[in-house]
């Protein structure tokens, strides 16, 4: 190209950029701005362009974070140097004594639970440690019918609820679970411990609040924790205490945005035994509109007249209760465990919950087992009138008249949570390591004369945490479950072998 | 099905096929070109018109036959001709000695009881549909991951732009005209709204176009078939109305992967044996009551089969990972995690209280990126060396396909001292020779593996979940951890389940039986995936992964290709957002022992049509599947690789063969 083009050159470039440009869509506005703006002022639109292009750089320009990173710069030869220097600590930690006693001492029953069982020492031991309160495990129909459903459905049903794992006797069970307690719907886990674990955070989320009993059971615990929504405690089953922090926490919330407010608590206390005060909650949850999350593991199958729980033994309906938790492994004999409320609640969970969604459904066996015999307790009520018989018998014999425990459980509660009395610990001077130690003796001393009894389980400790932020944990106990496998007179026996193992033990302490 | 069997006219030269033969292939690889030749030829006179117009005239008859009847309602007296057929191994039978029985002709009660047996485990069609699977060669590679056209990818990004802007018309118009309908989303009475507007948009609007195909109904044996309960919804899938009808199906979607779901056999003899001794359940935790003889012979015996000094055995397999990291790890400790790692891991290490950290899915250098970076920086803040780093994959990923890259794990494990917990949820059983998971796959000693985690659920056909773990490990957790203390143990059939499977894998039990099932796993993972590969959808994961997830990529596509399939009944399982990346619908197929060739023939009839129809047909031929010739050509040349479309009746006639070489 010669020079002398060039000017002819960039005068038809130019042209044909102009023309170009009135053509783009918007140019006249841009036109229009620039007119406008120029107002004579080359400085003015120079700045304009200077903070045009500053408003590009910026926004194509890398992410950054505005928190300080403390980050140190390495070589690659100093960080294999950390490398190699770095010395981790074992997986877990060494063994304590009190460990090294639980796994010598934990039972091992040979052949089939019941209320007598063989244990691998060979010694054949009264059962008052298994949940079998009206020992459904004997019931031969329930086999039967088990084993039936076994040859229908195998064992496992191969996948979780949403992939074709929602069998029909799960669907059954739903179904007969709710119209036991007369909820609208109901929810069908595969593990008790973990519904209620899952159940609190698939609906309490970040920024929510949390309203517990300062005694709750792990598995609350632990679903709290994972909710990361706000918790305040309240003092056991103290219902003005409870009514204070409710209100505290409305005055407190009340200029924010509204969020979701929960009550959780339990029907009879996993670890003290002692019954909810449910009228009260559901009056207090009305009048400061929280929703109640109402954890029955304990308590359903074993309250009221036909096993309905807490709502049926006080009389409180239970859709008044928005989120009732509940077990079919312990008193029920299956397995599993189930969250019933409303459908929207209910459906809710089945995309939501965790340990629902990614989770292998519940084996058919267990489902129908579990339909089966919630409608034993429904048909017979005359079952549960027995075990209180028991209860009244083995009751009888420990709590006022052991000079050394008191039975913190309520009177309907077949699982007897025995502490010792305040003034025992006082003048003995016992600490938490001492007490558990104690009554590990007891149960030792129990199981050689043929009655095998437990000790309530403390929580375990997070690793890493120092054992003066462990938090709230239950005082050492034991644990007497009642059954109405045994006649009145062996179960009035075994009480007594129970009360003298504890005053041999105590009195042999100094 | 057997009947099919003859109908289908290439199906005969795969048992004529000397099992020798195929020994001497597999060990002789440069002697594969040599092999595929006269195949070629074959194929050139197989793919003339005549013969494959009555092909597909067979095709045709065999979908119309499986639409009348599913599962092998009627044996014919042919079935039983069969040279290899071996149904004493198939079917579980109580007295294996006693073979003759079969080839009786069957009463009809018999028949009954046999056809019943067969659609929970398939008879094995010949002994050349068996496999076994174990990593060889030095490097193990990465599965290449092939992409569709940039248009596929555009088109899924305008569906969900679509759906989201119908989603939001009609919330708009719904809410001012059906306001009943939208009380639940918004405060009422002075209550917040238990699901909040947004967070509900997706399940609201996305997912409930396509409910129908979740959370299908179903009764009966999760085995080879599966029998769904038909519903109805009237309402836009917000509920459903069940219709007293079932439809028998072929089962792709259960983790059923050694087909232990059966109804009879030794596992449920031995499980109804169980329920009468022992009782239906414990009623009672495993640190109080709930430990019994044949809880800890179990704990032995899974101990004995992944090669790990001791076991313990949880009720649930979700709470087995959500109670063993707190006992692991804690404030101070990090973890590192891999990004597609199970929910389950995930609510654990939240509960454990320790930092957690992420790398890329089975990438390698980013986990040694993430590992130098933290034992050099240290605790954030303090500066402080960690006090343990664990680091945790699974063997099998189950939306994926894909395996963890156990040989360099192990290695980096020597370099960087960490800790390594692996999850065997799906590849326990499924993976392996012999059937031990990953480290029996790569022939990895279990003792470089810190923690080995499994679930009972797949493979074994029972349910809950164990760990395995040096003996001083094992005892701690049983002291500490939260499930041991007050979960329920579990029940008795279902831990005699778990026992006399894995005596069935073994041998212990009816001697064969246990590595027909692996070997017949690995063969129709293989020929399933090649097939797929070939037919020219795009498939991720490994070669020899029971899991098959095939690509779909458009929202829309995952309801049709899941009524596609109902329609042809054959139950699938479809995943969309949020289980995947956004463009990433996938349909995910778990193969079984279970399965005979036919059904996986069936599939892969089943995915041809519906592939054309719905136009799935996307790979590139980079993941392989390609044709016999390029194979050779591809290792020196540069010539570019083709999109494999191969025909139908092609792909299963040479599958049972190629199956046996690496899937290119």
């Amino acid at each position: 190209m010669d020079l002398h083009e060039l000017p002819s050159t960039v005068m038809r470039l130019m042209n044909d950029a102009n023309a170009q440009f009135h053509k783009m869509p918007g140019s006249a506005i841009i036109l229009r701005y620039i007119k406008s703006s120029y107002q004579n002022d080359p400085f003015r639109s120079a700045i304009e362009l200077l903070l045009f292009l500053f408003a590009i750089r910026y926004l194509l320009a890398p992410k950054y974070s505005t928190q300080k990173t403390k980050h140190v710069a390495l070589t690659e030869e100093e960080i294999d140097e950390l490398v190699e220097d770095w010395t981790p600590e074992p997986l877990v930690a060494a063994p304590t004594k009190l460990d090294e006693l639980e796994n010598e001492k934990r039972p091992v029953i040979v052949g089939p639970t019941g209320p007598k069982v063989k244990l691998s020492n060979g010694r054949t031991v009264t059962n008052l440690a298994s949940y079998n309160f009206y020992n459904f495990l004997a019931n031969e129909t329930l086999k039967d019918k088990a084993i039936a459903t076994l040859r229908t459905y195998g064992v496992g049903p191969c996948g979780p609820p949403g992939f074709y794992g929602t069998q029909d006797v799960h669907i059954k069970t739903e179904g007969d679970v709710a119209a036991h307690l007369g909820t609208p719907a109901c929810i069908i886990y595969a593990q008790s411990f973990s519904t209620i674990s899952s159940v609190i955070p698939s609906f309490c989320k970040r920024g929510d609040i949390i309203v517990a009993d300062s005694s709750v059971n792990f598995a609350i615990r632990k679903g709290i924790q994972i909710s990361r929504s706000t918790v305040r405690w309240y003092n056991h089953n103290d219902m003005e205490d409870l009514e204070r922090v409710l209100q505290r926490v409305t005055k407190e919330q009340a200029k924010k945005p509204l969020t979701r407010r929960f009550i959780i608590t339990e029907g009879l206390f996993e670890n003290s035994g002692d019954v909810v005060n449910l009228p009260k909650i559901i009056e207090l949850k009305l009048r400061y509109k929280f929703r109640l999350i109402l954890d029955e593991t304990w308590s359903y199958g074993v309250l009221g007249r036909t096993g309905r729980g807490v709502t049926e033994s006080q009389n409180v309906d239970a859709r008044e209760v928005d989120m009732l938790i509940g077990s079919l492994c312990g008193p029920l004999c299956a397995a599993g465990g189930f969250c019933a409320g409303t459908e929207e609640v209910v459906e809710h969970q089945r995309i939501s919950s965790a340990s629902y969604t990614y989770s292998a459904a519940l084996p058919a066996l267990l489902a129908t087992t579990a339909s089966e015999t919630i409608s034993m307790l429904q048909e017979q009520p005359e079952i549960l009138a027995g075990l209180r018989e028991n209860i009244k018998s083995m009751r009888a014999q420990l709590d006022p008249r052991s000079d050394w425990v008191r039975c913190t459980s309520a009177v309907d509660n077949p699982m007897m949570i025995l502490v010792l009395k305040p003034e025992v610990v006082a003048s003995k001077n016992l600490n938490i390591e001492d007490q558990n130690q104690l009554l590990q003796d007891v149960v030792d001393e129990c199981v050689t004369n043929s009655v095998l009894i437990t000790r309530l389980k403390s929580m375990p400790l997070a690793i890493g945490t120092n054992p003066r932020d462990q938090g709230w944990q239950p005082q050492p106990a034991l644990k007497v479950c009642v059954t109405t496998g045994l006649t009145k007179k062996e179960t009035e026996k075994a009480g007594i072998v129970i009360r003298h193992a504890i005053t041999k033990v105590i009195t042999r302490r100094k | 099905m057997p009947n099919r069997f003859n109908i289908n006219p290439f199906a005969t030269n795969s048992p004529t096929t000397p099992p020798i033969d195929v020994m001497n292939e597999k060990k002789d690889q440069t002697r594969r070109p040599s092999f595929t030749k006269p195949n070629k030829l074959a194929s050139l006179f197989g793919g003339s018109p005549k013969g494959r117009s009555d092909w597909q005239a067979a095709i045709v008859a065999q979908q119309q036959a499986l639409l009348n009847s599913p599962s092998p309602q009627q044996i014919n007296s042919s079935s039983l001709s069969l040279p290899t057929i071996n149904l004493t191994t198939a079917t579980g039978e109580k007295m294996p000695s006693e073979p003759k029985t079969l080839f009786q002709p069957p009463t009809p009660e018999e028949a009954r009881r046999l056809a019943r047996a067969h659609a929970q485990f398939g008879p094995l069609g010949s002994q050349s549909h068996r496999y076994s699977s174990r990593h060889t060669g030095v490097e193990f590679a990465e599965p290449v991951e092939d992409e569709p056209p940039y248009y596929v990818l555009l088109t899924t990004y305008i569906s969900y732009l679509i759906l989201i802007v119908f989603g939001h018309v009609r919330d708009f118009f719904g809410k001012r005209l059906r306001a009943a309908h939208y009380q639940h989303l918004a405060e009422r009475d002075g209550y917040a709204p238990l699901n909040s507007d947004f967070d509900n948009f997706y399940t609201r609007r996305l997912k409930m176009r396509i409910n129908d195909c979740f959370s299908r109904p179903t009764t009966g044996v999760p085995g080879r078939y599966i029998t769904l309960l038909d519903r109805k919804s009237d309402d836009g899938n917000n509920t459903f109305t069940l219709q007293g009808t079932t439809t028998e199906t072929l089962n792709m979607s259960s983790y059923n992967y050694l087909g232990f779901a059966q109804s009879e056999g030794p596992c449920a003899d031995a499980a109804e044996a169980s329920i009468k001794k022992y009782g239906i359940a414990m009623c009672s935790p495993r640190s109080e009551a709930g430990t019994s003889d044949l809880t800890l012979e179990v704990e032995d015996l899974i101990a004995n089969f992944v090669r790990k000094p001791a076991a313990m055995v949880f009720s649930m397999g979700f709470v087995t990972n959500a109670t063993a990291f707190p006992t692991l790890v804690g404030k101070g400790c990090l973890m590192i995690s891999d990004e597609l790692n199970h929910s389950s891991i995930r609510f654990g290490a939240r509960l454990s209280g320790a930092v957690v950290t992420m790398f890329k899915h089975n990438d390698m250098k980013d986990l040694e990126r993430v590992l130098r970076e933290q034992i050099s920086q240290g605790q954030p803040r303090t500066h402080r060396p960690w006090k343990k780093i664990l680091v945790a994959v699974e063997g099998l990923y189950s939306m994926e396909g894909t395996m963890c890259n156990l040989p360099a794990l192990v290695q980096l494990k020597q370099k960087y001292k960490y800790h390594l917990f692996v999850d065997e949820a799906h590849s326990i059983g499924a993976l392996g020779p012999q059937g031990r998971g990953v480290c029996d796959y790569f022939g990895i000693d279990p003792a470089e593996i810190d923690v080995l985690m499994g679930t009972l659920t797949k493979s074994f056909g029972a349910n809950g979940g164990y760990l395995a773990a040096d003996k001083h490990i094992i005892d701690k957790l049983r002291t500490q951890n939260a499930a041991m203390l007050f979960a329920e143990s579990p029940a008795p059939p279902v831990l005699m389940q778990i026992a006399s499977s894995l005596r069935v894998i073994t041998g212990d039990i009816s001697p064969g039986q246990g590595e027909e099932r692996l070997q017949r796993l690995a063969f129709n993972s293989r020929y399933l995936r090649l097939g797929l590969k070939r037919l020219g959808f795009i498939v991720y994961g490994h070669d020899d992964s029971p899991i098959i997830p095939v690509l779909l990529y458009n929202p829309a596509k995952m309801p049709a290709f899941s009524h596609e399939m109902l329609r042809r009944k054959i139950s699938v399982v479809v995943v969309g957002y949020p289980a995947t990346p956004l463009v990433s619908s996938r349909a995910r197929f778990c193969v079984s022992a279970a399965h005979t060739k036919e059904d996986l023939d069936r599939m892969l009839a089943a995915c041809d049509e519906i592939g054309d129809v719905l136009q799935l047909k996307f790979s590139s031929g980079v993941a392989g599947g390609a044709e016999p010739e390029e194979w050779v050509k591809d290792e020196k040349s540069e010539k570019p690789i083709m999109p494999p479309r191969w025909r139908l009746e092609e792909v299963l006639k040479r599958g049972t063969e190629d199956v046996k070489n690496p899937l290119m």
